[in-house]
């Protein structure tokens, strides 16, 4: 008797129970509350939180780290690292402005030539990490001191400034006098990773390479090739918020950036990507870093020291992986 | 001391989208030796897992030495006396055999120094009891397959056992160490040890079990004696009908230089000597060996997944050049590899991903977009086609079945259009029903003109299905058997290293 009641009200409740688990087996649910929680705090905190100003001042503070997790994302997807985006960011951007003041070019011109070494940079470190087989860990650590050295070669180590004026355009001005132009690239950038990820082959090769890379490469798909590719993406959005920042402080800065490469991957992991590779979504990344700029920006206006919002973050990052850990476990 | 030593009672398991097990109860004797048969997805392993505490069951009891238990993890269960020999095994490859066996109960000295000397003369006492001859001192990671097995055995008896399970242990053998292993497993029993095997092989199950219990579907259908049952009758069990004629009929293929498809010659490299062969159209061409005789590095090294030293190679007597797996891919040779797990599959992808992973080109729209679609059209037809079983294509490859993850991987290459398939080990661990299917499929895919190279260490099987053998022994072709020519013993015969004394 007991049996039979029990086998007839099982299959209904485990498949409610089961809807409700897997809502929560994506880690981005867990990114998302996080945030809606957050802001719930920090608005109650702070009357000058939830203000349309403060939300868009936040918005342009994410934007630079939001388009180097970009590239991480990528990188992270496939089972790499790279942590030579902030000496990148700021070697493209002096290069940027060394460009624009020393020679006079356009700024037009300038930013292709940062893109470019972007590129170039990236395709050697996903030149060694596919032909020479280092791991990404070391050649990009490699490449770190690399790119930090060589802008304080061309620098000189001191900043470079006297940029021409209508260049702040792109780290200070508005688009229809409200959404702030970092912004408005950073949103660009998402998307264009969200079209690539989502729907090009690209995109599902990067997700098959970090899942089974040897499966990747029997079935015919050029491995090496979409690897490097995946560096070169790292790099140019290195580049893209390189020129950002110049732009913002009108000046070239040789030293700017240092660790901006863990906040990348700080943003990229609490996002719900996971770090062995082949899971996680760009929409996760966005969320990443979108807390992170909630989170210092709310304890700025509760009057909370920086030392303490640094162990609060590091505190944060932990908790969330441990807890999207323990559920997402199958 | 009751004669039962270990009964399940109305285990349920379910899994996201699937219940693995239903309703399943039966007993184990205490001392015996019992089968676990069934095919792939029947809900062996599944239930293996929840014995030795990998799961934990929705419901139903675990009853073990008159006792209701539930085990926390697999080191509850062996404490307790259970321990279960995987299939693909648990050992860490760059410690050696001593570390290995005594990994997590490490003997020490004073309670703290690890006590080496002990250690090792506990190690060779096991091997001893197991009549293995292995140097436990040499790192695990160098040692054969079936000698790895024997040190995973030897780490299973290192804590008093009581029930020790085998999955699938014949696998990874060859006809020597399989007949050690079945010494070895009369021995356990002799010490009064209770052994649970599954096994896909029937001849096995005769050779050695007492007693057998079939599941089919995540159900139980029966338990027997061996003694009991016919093999024909254990098959009924598994598929729910008879089996009749497993291999389709073959098709005439003309074996003359106007019908090469593919000319090989000097294939080398460090593990294959000079390898030149020959693929007419529309014929299956078994390579036959025992494991190690370079069958596997011989097709890496053609598609070009591995580098060669020297390799010339024609198709349609056209010398091409082909260096890596893109490459073959481009001139329509495609190998369906050994592993499904760690060379088939993203494993962590849905089924339609997998399927349309090499094939992503035909697939994108005048925006250069994915057309989800038509993939999804592709994808369902393989589906039914092949007779995938699998919720919806979306479901992750890792939850299936090994006889659907195989027809996943067949899928893959069936919608390239390839005129050289090769397969390693089609049907490696996959039940009789979805082998015939498979064989079903390759003689029909002949039949379309396309040619097919086998690898197989299952003699039947090249038997059955090929209408030429080559047979590999070290790295060399050791002879071409065709027709009436292959026999089981002449296959052996030089497959062991025989040579031809005319």
């Amino acid at each position: 008797m007991n049996n039979l009641a029990d086998n007839q009200t099982r299959p209904k409740s485990s498949a409610m129970s089961l809807k409700f688990k897997n809502l929560f087996k994506n880690p981005e649910m867990f990114t998302l509350i996080g945030f809606i929680i957050l802001m719930a705090i920090m608005s109650f905190g702070s009357d000058q939180f939830l203000t349309a100003s403060n939300l868009t001042n936040v918005l342009r503070q994410v934007s630079i780290v939001g388009i180097l997790a970009v590239g991480m994302t990528f990188v992270i997807l496939i089972g790499g690292i790279d942590l030579s985006v902030g000496s990148v960011m700021a070697l493209t951007g002096t290069m940027m402005a060394g460009m624009m003041i020393n020679f006079s070019l356009p700024p037009i011109l300038a930013i292709l030539i940062g893109i470019a070494i972007g590129v170039l940079i990236g395709y050697i470190t996903g030149s060694l990490v596919a032909y020479a087989r280092i791991p990404a860990i070391i050649v990009t650590l490699a490449m770190m001191e690399i790119a930090r050295g060589a802008g304080l070669l061309y620098t000189g180590g001191y900043p470079l400034s006297g940029l021409p004026g209508n260049f702040s355009v792109i780290g200070r001005g508005y688009v229809f006098g409200i959404i702030p132009v970092p912004v408005l690239i950073m949103a660009v950038v998402f998307l264009i990773a969200y079209i690539i990820l989502n729907h090009l082959p690209f995109g599902r090769y990067i997700y098959a390479i970090g899942g089974n890379e040897e499966a990747v490469r029997l079935s015919g798909v050029k491995v090496k090739k979409y690897k490097i590719m995946v560096y070169v993406i790292s790099g140019i959005t290195a580049s893209i918020s390189g020129m950002i920042l110049v732009s913002r402080l009108m000046s070239g800065q040789p030293n700017a950036g240092e660790g901006y490469e863990l906040s990348a991957i700080a943003a990229v992991v609490l996002g719900g990507t996971s770090i062995a590779g082949g899971r996680g979504h760009i929409g996760g990344t966005l969320l990443g870093a979108l807390l992170m700029g909630v989170l210092s920006n709310g304890l700025n206006l509760m009057g909370v020291s920086s030392y303490v919002q640094m162990v609060l973050t590091g505190i944060i990052i932990i908790g969330a992986i441990y807890f999207s850990s323990k559920k997402t476990v199958d | 001391m009751s004669e039962t030593i270990l009964e399940v009672k109305n285990i349920r398991k379910e899994f996201p989208g699937v219940v693995a097990l239903n309703d399943v109860s039966f007993k184990i004797k205490r001392g015996e030796v019992h089968a676990l048969v069934g095919e792939n997805g029947a809900g062996k392993s599944t239930l293996m897992k929840l014995l030795s505490g990998v799961y934990t069951p929705t419901s139903g009891e675990i009853i073990y030495e008159g006792k209701k238990v539930e085990f926390n993890d697999p080191k509850d269960a062996q404490l307790k006396g259970i321990s279960i020999i995987h299939q693909e095994f648990s050992l860490i490859p760059h410690l050696n055999g001593i570390e290995n066996i005594f990994l997590g109960r490490e003997l020490k000295k004073w309670s703290t120094v690890l006590d080496k000397r002990l250690m090792k003369s506990k190690a060779i006492d096991l091997l001893d009891q197991l009549n293995a001859k292995i140097d436990p001192t040499h790192l695990v990671s160098r040692l054969s397959v079936a000698n790895q097995q024997f040190i995973e055995i030897a780490k299973a008896i290192s804590i008093e056992t009581k029930v020790l399970i085998f999955d699938e242990p014949t696998a990874s053998l060859t006809g020597k160490d399989i007949d050690k292993l079945f010494e070895l497993i009369a021995r356990l029993k002799a010490q009064g040890v209770t052994v649970i095997y599954i096994s896909h092989h029937l001849d096995e199950i005769s050779q050695i079990c007492d007693s057998l219990t079939c599941l089919r579907d995540g159900e139980w259908i029966d338990t027997k004696k061996v003694s009991e049952v016919t093999k024909q009758d254990i098959i009924k069990m598994m598929v729910g009908r008879e089996v009749i004629n497993a291999f389709p009929e073959k098709l005439k293929v003309q074996n003359s230089e106007e019908n090469w498809l593919l000319n090989v010659k000097k294939l080398s490299n460090n593990h294959i000597k000079n390898i030149s062969f020959h693929l007419n159209k529309g014929e299956i061409l078994g390579i036959a060996g025992v494991v190690g005789a370079g069958r596997t590095e011989t097709v890496r090294a053609l598609i070009g997944a591995d580098p060669t030293k020297e390799k010339e190679v024609y198709i349609n007597d056209k010398r091409v050049s082909i260096n890596s797996p893109t490459q073959a891919l481009e001139h329509g040779i495609s190998l369906i590899p050994e592993s499904r797990k760690t060379q088939g599959l993203v494993l962590g992808m849905t089924v339609a991903k997998n399927i349309t992973l090499p094939n992503l080109k035909v697939l994108q729209s005048k925006m250069r977009l994915i057309d989800r679609k038509k993939e999804l059209v592709i994808v369902n037809n393989s589906i039914k086609d092949l007779r995938i079983k699998t919720p919806s294509a979306n479901q992750q490859v890792k939850f299936l079945s090994g006889g659907n993850q195989q027809k996943v991987v067949l899928a893959k290459w069936l919608n390239t259009d390839c005129k050289v398939l090769i397969f390693d080990e089609p049907t490696r661990g996959i039940d009789i029903g979805a082998k015939e299917e498979i064989y079903k499929i390759m003689r029909d895919l002949t039949k379309k003109g396309i040619s097919i190279i086998m690898i197989s260490s299952e003699l039947p099987e090249i038997l059955g299905m090929s209408d030429r053998v080559l047979v590999m022994y070290k790295g060399e072709i050791k002879a071409e058997l065709a027709g009436e020519e292959a026999t089981q013993e002449k296959v052996m015969y030089y497959a062991t290293g025989g040579v031809d004394n005319e």
